[in-house]
């Protein structure tokens, strides 16, 4: 047991909970601290610090079910709050499927190292993290003089918890991240003001790129719009770049969920083992990736994470299955959340993949939009770059893209071999043929 | 975490992610109907917040000490205790509620425009002082402003309710959800799942500032919807209808119970015959209500006046210019009665207004905070909001709409050659330099010779604010404030708000579809 204190209040809490007449709790406790900077015309806009608690309780009583949460830890309220929470449960209907997961689901084995706290972080002074923003903002004003503003920021945190389950589970997390970067406005004559932003997050403090690189990035991104205009509608082929591809992604990740099949709200029910996009992709969920933002052993119910294949060469091999859900379905519960999601990485970067494209368009982000689980239809907003003859002819905006996930991801004609490192979805740019693009 | 994506300025209907409940807050019990009647003695109610908080104004002007203490030249603090809460019908049952408790107080510092920011979850002299000489640390020097002596600043009560939520027990809610269950699956044989949520807030908040203003507010809301999936010939389509605002449970009466049974099943069923439009530009039309959106995001971001500031709005230069026909007019206004976007007080202290955004054509004012209006140096607008104790206030829209204008429904449909009549949304957002804006058209029509004709689904819309301002070619008198659960997220923070408009004509913008 690595923090007594916080491990002792869970168990009083989960004693308590059964003492109100709840028949299995599950408690989490977490603390956080959080610094962030922002800064800006060579001072400091912001400074903010921070460190907040929260307990939160999932009681179960007599098949009945309510989850509640609090950051008033002092224990008189937190009495009063728990007893409550077990009467108002009582209000609720009885339903079969509610209990705590299955101990067998629990995971064996979390003394792997999974790289994600770094024992450094105490040591950081608020001087470093101002000297580290200070100079983002100092390398992106320096890199163009059409700069209209640019802000540049730098935050740090650390989190911890506790989880205690009454039927026997105990699990503990702790890590860090830093995020820095900047954002940056540019001039474009009288037609706007376009802006772009490039942050890097890492586990590790030692581990972010230098702030010249950051600010440099960021007004990169920002002067690379200059220009931008609509193009006639048309069919496309479209590059994702790798930062913005989860969007897409998500499209399939979504409806894969036990909740959605059960609810009858998924284009994917019924199509396990069926072919639902490329031979290109091949979506896989790694909760052990070191120093990765969703790596973990166990997920919010206790369930032990597993690396697993979602899609294989195109073929749906798993839903993700929580417990109540998957109860609810009769099947067993594999963890409902995806965590550091990998792809099967092509062995083309982004240039070479642009530079073999006749007419398209790069898409560097998307703006608004949705997709709609239950039929697959989508449309987003678009940002992004003309493709003529294997290079960049001018900047894309105000544009949509529009399809049917049913059909869409087998439109999936090259996977880059470009991970984005800063996030826990590792998508790499993707390549789509005869996108349906919308504009003048 | 503060991530880069959360910056992106957006807005959603709905109450996904809201965590929520089933109890009397225990915090509450003490003393809820005089909590809730704010009406009455002032010095009476502001003595019952500092009873609340358990503070006094020694204790706050002690605080505010340590805040200045490194040459500050303004604070603020900012006392919240919120009880959310949330209960669930699906399958049938209603088998799932939810409840979250937030207590604490923000202490925010200024120096000029810049802002040093800390908040502690712990009401005490201890740790109280020591957030504030955290937050003090924006500055450099030592204090050279001392606070003043507080005085009550009374406001009017633009969300009156009958009933507080503290008062409601689970047990007179789950009937609700009960008969919308029962409404939806007799109203269409279709109709496969019903997901019924019932949602509501209290937060009480108690603000004192370095220059002597007290006040206090008493924030309620109610939120009750629908989500059902219907299935026919195999295609299955979903969507849903809620009502929402500042509100107690008597709002939910019989015929508004109703109403969000039958709108949710009606909204769902339509999607069977919708087809995608071609793609490109067209002419839309843009139904009375929530399509106020429009307007969320093709001006009111851009008004707010953090972006113009900074210079990276798009209207950073456009005040006491023309943006639009003269019979154009935009106003955030935050004093519409149980709107879910109304307030009472600013989250800075300072009283609520109609705020014109554009007046007759003409681009008259931004929505300021406390920090933009010095800069400007105008009068605050009362637009500085914040989504909790957590976190700094900024510019924000409140309820953001247009008045009527001189046509009709009918002459603007009939007008139409080849378009869209959006009528249904689920969300939109907006770059705030480049102008681009999107929103997403849950479900609408096509119009072809003056004439709606086919059913139309899922498609987003995008165009440039101040480009689309001067395409509004007609405006009509039927004007209509949305009341579904609007949220708005901007830098990480989310608020309630709401929107409304008349019919409105733009002549062209471009509709996401399919190419021929």
């Amino acid at each position: 047991m690595k923090n007594k204190s916080k491990a002792d209040l869970a168990q009083w809490a989960m004693e308590y909970t059964i003492k109100c007449g709840a028949d299995e709790v599950a408690v989490s406790l977490s603390n956080s601290r959080e610094i962030e900077i922002e800064f800006r015309e060579q001072k400091l806009e912001k400074v903010k610090e921070s460190t907040q608690n929260a307990l939160s309780l999932n009681i179960y009583t007599q098949k009945r079910f309510s989850s509640h949460s609090t950051n008033d830890l002092r224990k008189d309220a937190l009495k009063s709050f728990i007893e409550e929470a077990v009467a108002s449960t009582k209000y609720l209907t009885a339903d079969e499927f509610r209990t705590l997961p299955d101990p067998k689901l629990y995971p064996k084995d979390m003394e792997k190292d999974l790289h994600i706290f770094d024992n450094g972080y105490d040591k950081i002074e608020s001087p470093d993290r101002v000297k580290i923003a200070q100079a983002i903002e100092a390398a992106a004003m320096a890199q163009s003089d059409q700069i209209i503003s640019t802000t540049a920021g730098y935050s740090d945190g650390m989190y911890e918890s506790v989880k205690v389950h009454s039927n026997g589970f105990l699990g503990e997390s702790r890590s860090t991240s830093f995020w820095a970067g900047a954002e940056a406005t540019v001039k474009d004559g009288d037609s706007g003001r376009p802006a772009d932003w490039f942050y890097a997050g890492v586990r590790y403090h030692a581990d972010l790129p230098s702030p010249a690189a950051l600010g440099q990035e960021a007004v990169k991104r920002a002067l690379r719009k200059v220009g931008q205009r609509k193009i006639n509608s048309g069919r496309y082929t479209m590059i994702v770049e790798n930062r913005s591809a989860a969007r897409l992604l998500n499209m399939l990740i979504s409806p894969m969920s036990a909740r959605s099949i059960q609810q009858k709200r998924s284009f994917l029910d019924g199509m396990l083992d069926q072919k639902i996009a490329s031979d290109k992709l091949t979506i896989i969920d790694d909760p052990f990736v070191e120093k990765g933002f969703s790596s973990r052993f166990f997920d919010s119910e206790g369930i032990a994470t597993r690396h697993r294949v979602i899609i294989e060469k195109g073929v749906l091999r798993q839903y993700l299955i929580d417990n109540y859900y998957g109860r609810k379905l009769g099947l067993e519960p594999n963890s409902g959340s995806a965590t550091n999601v990998m792809l099967d990485y092509g062995d083309q970067s982004l240039d070479e993949l642009i530079k073999g494209v006749d007419k398209g368009i790069l898409v560097t982000s998307f703006i608004g939009g949705n997709s709609n689980s239950t039929t697959g239809d989508f449309s987003f907003g678009i940002v992004g770059q003309f493709i003529e003859n294997g290079t960049l002819v001018h900047a894309v905006n105000e544009m949509n893209i529009s399809g049917n996930g049913k059909s869409f991801f087998n439109q999936l004609s090259a996977v880059g071999n470009d991970p984005y490192p800063y996030s826990s979805w590792r998508m790499a740019s993707l390549q789509f043929d005869d996108v349906e693009f919308s504009g003048l | 975490m503060s991530h880069p994506i959360s910056r992106r300025e957006f807005i959603r209907k709905g109450s996904k992610g809201m965590i929520a409940t089933a109890l009397i807050p225990y915090f509450f019990k003490a003393d809820p109907i005089h909590a809730f009647t704010i009406a009455g003695d002032g010095a009476q109610n502001l003595q019952h917040y500092y009873n609340h908080f358990g503070v006094d104004e020694k204790l706050i002007r002690q605080v505010m000490d340590e805040a200045l203490s490194r040459g500050g030249d303004y604070c603020d603090l900012y006392f919240e205790h919120k009880v959310s809460q949330h209960i669930g019908l699906e399958d049938n049952d209603v088998n799932r509620a939810y409840s979250n408790v937030d207590f604490g107080v923000g202490i925010r510092v200024l120096k000029g425009d810049q802002t040093g920011y800390s908040f502690t979850e712990e009401i005490t002299p201890k740790a109280m002082k020591q957030a504030a000489r955290t937050a003090a640390n924006i500055a450099n020097g030592s204090a050279n402003v001392t606070p003043q002596e507080l005085k009550l600043r009374e406001h009017p009560n633009y969300y009156p309710i009958k009933t507080p939520w503290e008062m409601v027990k689970i047990d007179a809610k789950i009937p609700y959800l009960q008969t919308i269950n029962s409404r939806v699956f007799e109203l269409d044989p279709r109709v496969i799942k019903c997901n019924v949520y019932f949602s509501n807030g209290t937060a009480m908040i108690l603000i004192a500032t370095s220059e002597g203003v007290v006040t206090f507010d008493y924030k309620p809301m109610g939120q009750l919807g629908v989500s059902c999936t219907a299935e026919q010939n195999g295609q299955r389509e979903q969507n849903g209808f809620n009502l929402s605002g500042r509100r107690g449970i008597e709002f939910f009466t019989p015929e508004n119970v109703e109403r969000i049974a039958t709108e949710s099943v009606t909204r769902t069923v339509a999607l069977f015959d919708a087809v995608k439009p071609e793609a490109g530009e067209m002419e839309v039309v843009l139904s009375a209500g929530s399509s106020g959106i429009l307007l969320h995001e093709a001006i009111g971001h851009g008004m707010e006046a953090d972006f113009n500031r900074k210079q990276v709005s798009i209207f950073s230069d456009k005040i006491n210019k023309p943006v639009a026909e003269k019979f154009v007019t935009i106003v955030d206004d935050g004093t519409n009665p149980n709107i879910r976007g109304s307030i009472n007080v600013d989250d800075e202290g300072n009283p609520t207004q109609k705020t014109y955004l554009v007046n007759n054509g003409i681009l008259e004012s931004y929505l300021h905070d406390r920090i933009s209006s010095q800069y400007y140096n105008v009068a605050p607008t009362g637009s500085g909001r914040r989504q909790s104790f957590r976190h700094v206030p900024m510019p924000r829209m409140r309820n953001t709409y247009m008045l009527p204008g001189p046509h009709t429904r009918d002459e603007i449909i009939k007008s139409v050659k080849n378009g869209l009549l959006a009528e249904d949304f689920t969300n939109g957002q907006v770059a705030i330099g480049a102008g681009d804006f999107t929103f997403y058209v849950k479900s609408g029509y096509l119009i072809q010779n003056g004439e709606l004709t086919k059913p139309v689904k899922d498609v987003n819309i995008i165009g440039n604010g101040p480009q689309v301002l001067k395409d509004i070619v007609m405006v009509a008198n039927d004007f209509e404030m949305t009341e579904g659960g609007w949220t708005c997220g901007k830098n990480g923070q989310s608020v309630p708000v709401s929107m409304g408009l008349p019919t409105v004509k733009v002549s062209k913008i471009t509709v996401g579809g399919v190419n021929s």
